[in-house]
């Protein structure tokens, strides 16, 4: 492989810095279709690979089925592959999505998230969140540097002998995908050392000397062991995503913490919960406050799926008030889909826990510093044993 | 935890996966011209039941498996392999 180097502090959306991560990572095979707010993702890779810096088969697809179809035959022969989709290309995945969880063959793929229309809407939503039980690993980001980071962090755990399972990486739409920030792009040498520990690990792959049943059929006490091996395997990535989030760290010197990130918690009195780009402004909230007295302190869910019920709980122990806010609408239980799990984390932890929930950015609306405050100030109260309401929606109550 | 499979997922070799009589299913069966047969494995490889057994020259399904879809037939390029109803 040439690969010119492309290192060196850049300018780039968060699209173009998840292109840069995926030639980083020397992929196979490439299969994907056009949508927004991802395609520019494809552009650039297409771009890369024009120029002669990615060698990799690309399959123009009809569809994002096949996109998926393609890349389990092709990580099935052992390659390393990548896609990307939102909204409705995601829908349009979906079996094929299961398929590949069940699998359990090594997929990278992001998601420029977007909500499912309709009302009509390319920009940030809960197209990933809503296939959050399939049986993929979900990682979120928060800023460019962390898509690119993550990709690359995101090869170590799917290849991973003791994990294979596919992985998300997923950035809100147009606030991620289509805004620049500075990001450190690193070399392919870097890379490559740091996604070296794979080449020591063998997986099953498919091939003529040694012909393999795959997706087979299956009766129910099998199908019974592989989703139990699959849950198995779920337990080891949590503890395997600490261990690569600290090997990353020491070799490029970025930490973004592991399955979660903890901002000023540590002598918090209340915690607020986010996920995804909203917590840049969160922090830069919480700053405030504490300067003005207040202990507030911010826990960021950076690995969804499997669910950090052990850190989120280790976290939020003996605060006196959790305030979560979700870009997502839980239907049929009027909250968000992490203000859900955090009641079941409070309940399998036997926390007691003050809680109340936020639902704000719907469809890439602001989730502005006016709106974080409020949630602060309604969390307060909530921990002054004050009456607040379960879940509020910041813009419009 | 006793695990029944030595795979991480739905893969098998082919006898792994072996749980049920398909065979039943049978309305049609693959004969193997044994003289014809090349042993070049394409319906070893395309057999969706995994079913094709390697002989000492040649290759034929095993029966108590085989559903009868044909495929075996269609990608055999030494036209080898014969469909035959099972009523005859």
């Amino acid at each position: 492989m040439k690969g010119r180097d492309i290192s060196g502090r850049k300018v780039l959306t968060g699209n173009v810095a998840a292109a840069h991560a995926v030639v980083l990572c020397r992929p196979n095979v490439i299969a994907s279709y056009p949508i927004t707010p991802q395609t520019s993702i494809l552009e650039q890779l297409y771009k890369f690979s024009a120029e002669g810096i990615l060698e990799c088969e690309l399959i123009n697809v009809e569809g994002e089925n096949s996109a998926m179809s393609a890349l389990m035959g092709a990580a099935a022969c052992g390659g390393r592959v990548f896609t990307a989709t939102s909204s409705n290309g995601l829908a349009f995945m979906y079996d094929a999505y299961a398929f590949a969880a069940g699998n359990r063959v090594p997929i990278v793929m992001a998601i420029a998230m977007r909500e499912q229309v309709s009302p009509q809407c390319v920009a940030a939503g809960q197209d990933a969140v809503q296939v959050k039980d399939q049986g993929w690993i979900q990682l979120y980001a928060e800023s460019c540097q962390e898509i690119l980071d993550m990709i690359i962090m995101a090869y170590r755990l799917s290849e991973d002998k003791d994990v294979l399972i596919p992985v998300n990486v997923c950035f809100e739409g147009f606030y991620l995908s289509y805004m620049s920030q500075n990001v450190n792009v690193p070399s392919f040498e870097e890379v490559e050392q740091f996604l070296s520990p794979l080449k020591e690990m063998k997986r099953t792959v498919w091939s003529l000397e040694e012909p393999l049943h795959f997706s087979s059929y299956i009766l129910g006490n099998l199908f019974m062991e592989y989703r139990h091996k699959h849950t198995a395997a779920f337990n080891r990535a949590k503890e395997k995503f600490e261990e690569i989030n600290r090997d990353f760290a020491a070799q490029f010197g970025r930490n973004f913490g592991g399955q979660i990130e903890e901002y000023r918690t540590e002598d918090a009195d209340i915690v607020m919960i986010t996920m995804g780009a909203a917590s840049g402004t969160a922090k830069s909230v919480i700053d405030e406050m504490r300067d003005g007295g207040l202990k507030v302190g911010l826990v960021r869910i950076r690995m969804f799926r499997p669910f950090p019920k052990e850190k989120l709980a280790e976290a939020v122990k003996g605060k006196k008030a959790i305030g979560v806010i979700d870009r997502n609408v839980l239907c049929g239980w009027d909250c968000g889909h992490v203000f859900l799990e955090m009641s079941a984390v409070q309940n399998r932890f036997k926390l007691q826990i003050p809680m109340v929930g936020f639902i704000d950015g719907l469809a890439g609306a602001d989730i502005s510093e006016a709106h974080i405050g409020r949630a602060i100030q309604t969390t307060v109260a909530a921990a002054e044993g004050k009456e607040t309401k379960e879940v509020t929606w910041l813009a419009l109550e | 935890m006793k695990y029944q499979s030595r795979f991480e997922g739905p893969w098998g070799d082919g006898r792994d996966l072996m749980i049920i009589h398909t065979g039943d299913w049978r309305s049609q069966r693959p004969v193997t011209k044994v003289g014809k047969c090349r042993q070049c494995g394409w319906c070893y490889i395309f057999c969706p039941t995994g079913c094709i057994e390697e002989k000492e020259t040649y290759f034929s399904a095993n029966l108590d498996y085989c559903k009868g879809c044909g495929v075996c037939a269609e990608v055999c390029p030494a036209n080898a392999i014969m469909i035959i109803a099972e009523e005859e």
